[in-house]
């Protein structure tokens, strides 16, 4: 058996399935996360930088003190951390919520439709002590904001 | 099946203030059990409220989202007597659908 053949197949296979996923969002720009899927690519990033390209941002994202996290700065228990994020960016399309030290990086993301107020409330787990990131995209462009968050009990593993 | 969600939706001025309590486990496929086999993931991947039929908010989450998961937003244009319904799909293809009156 030609293993080598075998392992090729596999890896070009997993490509294949990233190229899709990727191209499905880069085709529709502005519908892309109010489909029903799920952006699996973009689940799967570890850093900052690669869950702005997964989510389809071309630049790189620009820092905004128009985004607020609202949030403890310590948190006793990683396992449930509540955060408020708000946007006060004109036409913001959604909010995604990123752990930067989480075994994955991206948390959550928001579809904002219009009449919807560019705020939401949520709670994430957290595995050690990060960096939190809002990732605002608002008119096509991205935006972001960040702060630290320490964690005293990991929510990830045990 | 899963458990109900709790939801509350009220009247904050002229937006309506929608919260929603979820029942899920949220299991992240990074823990492992006592004989050291990994837990498998499962967790909520999508949310979506509407209000008269329109989408009010969508969401796509990962398995960082704790469990029993939590989530908060206003919306304009509901009025008091509106419904709004709240769905969740998980990774295994399990759903579930409950909506609140506007008070």
């Amino acid at each position: 058996m030609n293993t080598g053949r075998r392992k090729v197949l596999k890896g070009s296979g997993g490509l294949a399935v990233m190229g899709l996923a990727m191209s499905a969002g880069l085709f529709k720009p502005g519908s892309a996360w109010a489909q029903a899927g799920w952006n699996k690519a973009a689940f799967e990033t570890k850093s900052v930088a690669d869950t702005v390209k997964a989510l389809g941002g071309a630049t790189p994202a620009t820092e905004s003190k128009d985004i607020v996290i609202t949030s403890p700065d310590i948190a006793e228990n990683g396992a449930v951390v509540p955060f408020t994020i708000t946007s006060k960016i004109p036409k913001t399309e959604s909010i995604a919520l990123l752990v930067e030290k989480n075994p994955n990086t991206l948390a959550a993301t928001f579809n904002i439709p219009e009449g919807t107020e560019a705020g939401i409330q949520t709670r994430v787990k957290m595995g050690q002590t990060s960096n939190v990131i809002a990732l605002v995209k608002a008119d096509g462009k991205f935006y972001f904001t960040g702060k630290e968050v320490k964690v005293t009990l990991g929510g990830c593993g045990g | 099946m899963a458990d109900p969600m709790k939801i509350r939706a009220t009247m904050s001025g002229d937006k309506v203030e929608v919260k929603v309590l979820m029942s899920h486990e949220m299991e992240t496929g990074q823990r492992k059990d006592a004989k050291g086999a990994t837990i498998p993931a499962w967790f909520i991947q999508n949310v979506t409220a509407t209000c008269n039929g329109k989408t009010v908010l969508s969401a796509e989450w990962g398995p960082a989202v704790a469990k029993n998961p939590y989530m908060s937003f206003k919306f304009a244009g509901g009025k008091p007597g509106d419904k709004v319904a709240v769905t969740w799909v998980d990774n295994k293809g399990d759903k579930r659908t409950d909506e609140a009156t506007i008070s």
